[in-house]
């Protein structure tokens, strides 16, 4: 722990001492509640800056005793957001961060409708099944005319990935029943590049994550491997369509094929997932010819997200099944929820309704044309990043051109300095560009990844390549501040002690942990992220 | 084929909407149309169409939040676009997430030591804040069972019958037997007594519900509590408690602070509270609390390299906004102790005027105990004529969205409306929807039994228990009849 990192969680403890003082003054006034709301109402007449509330300090773990007015709260809570990065230069994130002004008027509006009171809000509940057949038809379903598709909206691809995973265990599980043999033992086979909800499926879920290792220069899963990873008690394969890491699309129709034949030579009917949640509204429009989908026999569900490439705000994602023969039935609720039966296979309950309409609202405003235009807008700026930053001759570009529209790149020659050192120096021209190592077996990469998003314009995007360009030039003047610390950690990750504690993927983890002490280390404390992210028991 | 038709679509812009073509044209329903249309254009075919759902406002079927106030509006409009999940990036969201688990902890009396910080986390709701929290008791449990060397491959969780659905979503997903305590005539809350002697060497915990669902009634924790030190001294199985407080946890600790069901309670380990209920924010947010961090098993905490950082966590989900977290925070400094506890008391007074309006008639059973969370249930002392779902059909006509529902197994041949009491539902409109009660009943008593016969194998089909329809046939028959459905005020039958 650096000093003034301690001396900012000892300030912290002085603070909660002082706040418990209180509570414990409050508790002996037992609680009296004094009106004192007429006194206060000549603070109306103060400006925001010129209340009291300006100069008290507000109590951070205890709720105050008195209230405070609403533009005080206001201005109080959006003058420390200001502290945030701004969404829209966040190049980290896929996820969708711009929508147009009229759909930001409906989202408003139905902020306060909730998602689930199906009998109350029957429009919306319509809006979703739309939503569902529209995003199953594009990933070619084999939907017949007088037929729904069946599938569910969800919070995001973690949720939805969570269901599709127990509709493959459940019914491995009643075919395992059915044959007579043990049913206490699954897995499920994904390449070492899956987002990390499949390992906290596997772990919630208790099922064997097994992953295909990548090799330096192939950053997917390799589909021979995977199938030969295969045995009778594989719940199911996920292939990615977009990796995370460079967005790259796997190949799902090798994977179907050898597939195909392992199956006819064991009879296991191991059946294939495809995460799409950032290649799945690429695909259809960029790549139309590509097989990925429901075209494929052995796919029986697709996720995807919608916050992402499906261009919504962060809190909707798609799971569509194949057929209805693919969800079990039993894990469908049928529910007398105040009044009426609503069949339903969720994870969550009560949500927002906002960004289902909003979805449906980018359906039908962009049409297949309207997507398909932004998405080679997203390629084409994707390109000139690209070119802008080979032009350098420092980087190696490790993203291919077919895929999800992101450049992730790595140093020719990080002996000196290193990309993370480039990710922090680029937040001061106020980009947020992540650097990360590459999972185990290739963690002696580390790269960097700018995702293209909708609203990442073309001048953006030589803006960004032209700071990078300066940032070079200023670092070359520095000496290798934090290089010999990173060659060290590439080197003995093993020695985190504290790892061993955390039961997963010790290596790939260690690394992350290591890396993630660099950052902090090299970035400004007073930016760093506050120590008790309240779940974690670990003393970080 | 895409045709690049936006030159000739161009001169459309200069048209009213309503003048333009997409006013007469249908939109395909099933597919992605092959054109786009101007947005003013989507704008207004979504708007109209919404204008037929209900008004959140007036539906009085559920707890969760429909009003916040204008500033805290622009605070959840301009923190949309933010993923909660790059703490990274968004280091003062994260920051006020962490603030909201202490305050809340701190409200539940959590055992901290001095610079303690709390374990907890925001979820998406409280079905997630419950799966979490079963989770974690299961994997505790299995860890103590491994240790002993005795099987671990039945556990169970013991309830009341009285729970809401997200319980038996747990059980069934993650595998756990659900033990129901079964309620009866008048009692509608788990018994204490018959909870503790259902648990078994096999149960994960017990979960004690503080606002039952069907008629807001606290359960007895701190009896339940007393039972199972007792039960555990003499056995050894060490059976922790889960209070699932997702509509009292806002309620008690401000109305009744004396009441003991929170973490003052030894064997209350976990706490889960919607904050979009009485916490006062729109939908989206609930959160999980634990006793102290023994009680949330190290192994279920993710410890990921996302995009740079490295990031415990404990969630179901992964990205979404950060809207609600901030709007939770805003509510918490805005209001502080007095502010919620004024809202509680308002709510606490118009559930009274709506109960005295209702006794008054003379027509009604009130279910609904005086001390809980903020609603009335209520039953016609007569149902042989016309019953509740008819009451709940007429109210619909005067735009108030009132349920009616059968109770669960062993109490489920009575029918009960249910009113809940939210802070934007006034002392004026209280006592509108009186007199519109008033109104309906009298209406009722000129019309011939007409519904009475649909309604009782209604009944029969919704009793709580799993119906067997495929999703599929379900969803035909949302498509074909759903119009017709909402013309008739009829309720649909939801989707898959």
């Amino acid at each position: 722990m650096c000093p003034i990192y301690g001396e900012i969680v000892s300030k912290k403890r002085k603070l909660q001492e002082e706040e418990r003082e209180n509570i414990k003054r409050r508790n002996k006034r037992q609680r009296m509640v004094i009106a004192t709301t007429i006194t206060d109402s000549s603070e109306e007449l103060h400006s925001t800056f010129a209340s009291r509330y300006a100069r008290t300090s507000l109590p951070k773990f205890m709720m105050p005793e008195q209230p405070i007015s609403k533009d005080a709260a206001y201005q109080i809570i959006n003058d420390e957001l200001m502290l945030d990065g701004n969404p829209r230069l966040n190049l980290a994130s896929f996820v969708t961060t711009w929508m147009e002004p009229e759909c930001d008027k409906l989202i408003m509006s139905s902020l306060n409708k909730n998602y689930v009171d199906m009998d109350e809000y029957p429009v919306t509940t319509e809006l979703q099944n739309r939503c569902v057949n529209m995003i199953a038809h594009l990933f070619h379903a084999p939907v017949r005319v007088d037929e729904t598709a069946i599938g569910v909206g969800t919070v995001g691809s973690s949720e939805a990935i969570m269901l599709a995973g127990l509709a493959f265990k459940r019914k491995w599980q009643a075919r395992r029943k059915s044959q007579g043999k043990p049913c206490d033992n699954p897995n499920i086979v994904t390449g070492a590049n899956v987002q990390v909800c499949w390992e906290k499926f596997a772990r919630y879920f208790e099922v064997e994550l097994k992953e295909v290792k990548l090799k330096k220069g192939y950053y997917i899963m390799d589909p021979v491997k995977a199938v030969d990873m295969v045995d009778e008690n594989t719940i199911c394969i996920a292939a990615i369509l977009g990796s995370t890491l460079t967005g790259e699309f796997e190949d799902v129709t090798l994977l179907d094929e050898l597939l195909m034949k392992k199956n006819k030579e064991t009879g296991w009917e191991t059946p294939i997932h495809v995460d799409a949640a950032s290649g799945g509204f690429i695909a259809p429009f960029v790549y139309p010819e590509l097989e990925w989908d429901f075209r494929l026999p052995l796919v029986k569900s697709i996720n995807v997200s919608g916050h992402k490439y499906g261009l919504v705000y962060p809190g909707v994602g798609w799971v569509v099944w194949r057929s209805k023969d693919d969800l079990p039935e039993d894990l469908v609720f049928h529910i007398n929820y105040l009044g009426s039966d609503q069949p339903t296979f969720t994870l969550n309950f009560s949500k927002g309704s906002s960004q289902i309409i909003a979805q449906y609202y980018q359906f039908i405003r962009l049409g297949f044309e309207g997507y398909k235009n932004i998405m080679e807008t997203c390629l084409a700026n994707a390109r000139v990043l690209k070119d802008g930053l080979e032009k350098m001759g420092r980087f190696e570009i490790i993203s291919k051109d077919v895929g999800v529209p992101l450049v992730a790149f790595s140093l020719r020659n990080s002996s000196k300095h290193t990309v993370f050192e480039i990710s922090e120096s680029l937040r001061r021209y106020g980009w947020i560009v992540p650097a990360y190592t590459m999972p185990p077996d290739a963690e002696e990469v580390a790269v960097l990844r700018a995702v293209i998003r909708e609203d990442f314009s073309r001048s953006l995007a030589e803006r960004l390549a032209s700071d990078i360009e300066k940032v070079l030039k200023q670092i070359e003047t520095l000496p290798p501040r934090i290089s010999a610390r990173a060659a060290l950690l590439t080197g003995s990750v093993n020695d985190f002690p504290e790892d061993k504690t955390v039961a997963m993927g010790d290596f790939e983890k260690s690394v992350k942990e290591s890396q993630g002490e660099v950052t902090k280390e090299s970035r400004n404390v007073g930016r760093k992220k506050v120590s008790g992210v309240c779940i974690m028991p670990s003393g970080n | 084929m895409v045709l690049s038709t936006t030159f000739l679509e161009s001169e459309s812009s200069i048209r009213s909407t309503f003048g333009s073509r997409y006013a007469v044209t249908s939109l395909p329903r099933f597919k992605i149309s092959e054109n786009s249309i101007p947005k003013e254009a989507a704008y207004q075919i979504i708007k109209d169409e919404l204008m037929l759902d209900g008004n959140p406002r007036l539906n009085l079927a559920s707890f969760v939040t429909t009003w916040m106030e204008p500033e805290c509006d622009k605070l959840i409009m301009d923190s949309i676009n933010k993923n909660y999940v790059d703490m990274d990036e968004y280091p003062v969201t994260t920051e006020l997430q962490n603030r909201c688990v202490n305050i809340i902890a701190n409200m539940f009396n959590a055992p901290l030591e001095e610079g303690e910080t709390a374990v907890g986390v925001g979820t998406v709701g409280s079905s997630e804040a419950i799966m979490l929290a079963g989770l974690a008791f299961k994997r505790n449990w299995q860890n103590k069972m491994k240790a002993l060397g005795k099987p671990h491959d039945k556990p169970n969780i013991v309830t009341g019958a009285n729970v809401q659905v997200c319980w038996e979503k747990f059980a069934r997903y993650f595998e756990v037997e659900l033990k129901e305590v079964k309620l009866r005539d008048g009692y509608y809350v788990m018994d204490p007594e018959k909870a503790a002697e259902m648990v078994d060497e096999n149960t994960i915990c017990v979960a004690a519900i503080l606002g039952s669902t069907l008629n807001g009634e606290f359960e007895d924790v701190k009896r339940l509590n007393d039972l199972l030190v007792k039960k555990n001294a003499e056995t050894g199985w060490e059976t922790p408690i889960h209070v699932d407080a997702a509509s009292g946890g806002f309620i008690a600790p401000f109305l009744y602070p004396e009441l003991e069901w929170d973490f003052r309670l030894p064997l209350v380990k976990s706490i889960n509270v919607s904050g979009h209920k009485y916490g006062l924010v729109y939908a989206g947010i609930g959160w999980v609390i634990w006793r102290n961090k023994v009680d949330l098993p190290e192994e279920l905490i993710f410890h990921i390299n996302y995009l740079g950082s490295d990031q415990p966590t404990f969630t179901l989900n992964f990205s979404k906004g950060s809207s609600q977290v901030i709007a939770q925070y805003y509510q918490l400094i805005r209001l502080g102790y007095e502010g919620y506890k004024n809202i509680m008391e308002n709510c606490q007074e118009n559930a009274m005027v709506l109960k005295k309006g209702l006794e008054k008639t003379g027509k009604f059973d009130i279910i609904s105990k005086d001390i809980g969370v903020p609603l009335v249930a209520f039953s016609l002392k007569d149902n042989s004529l016309h019953n509740e779902f008819e009451v709940s059909d007429m109210l619909r006509r005067y735009g108030w969205i009132v349920p009616a529902y059968t109770m669960p197994p062993d109490a489920q041949h009575i029918t009960v409306l249910r009113v809940v009491i939210r802070e934007d539902f006034s002392r004026t409109l209280a006592e509108r929807l009186v007199t519109n009660i008033e109104q309906v009943l009298e209406e009722l008593d000129t019309l011939p039994s007409k519904v009475t016969q649909k309604l009782t194998t209604e009944e029969n089909v919704d009793n709580g228990k799993l119906v067997k329809k495929t999703a599929l046939e379900v969803q035909r028959e949302i498509t074909t009849a759903w119009k017709k459905l909402v013309a008739d005020k009829k309720k649909t039958k939801g989707v898959c």
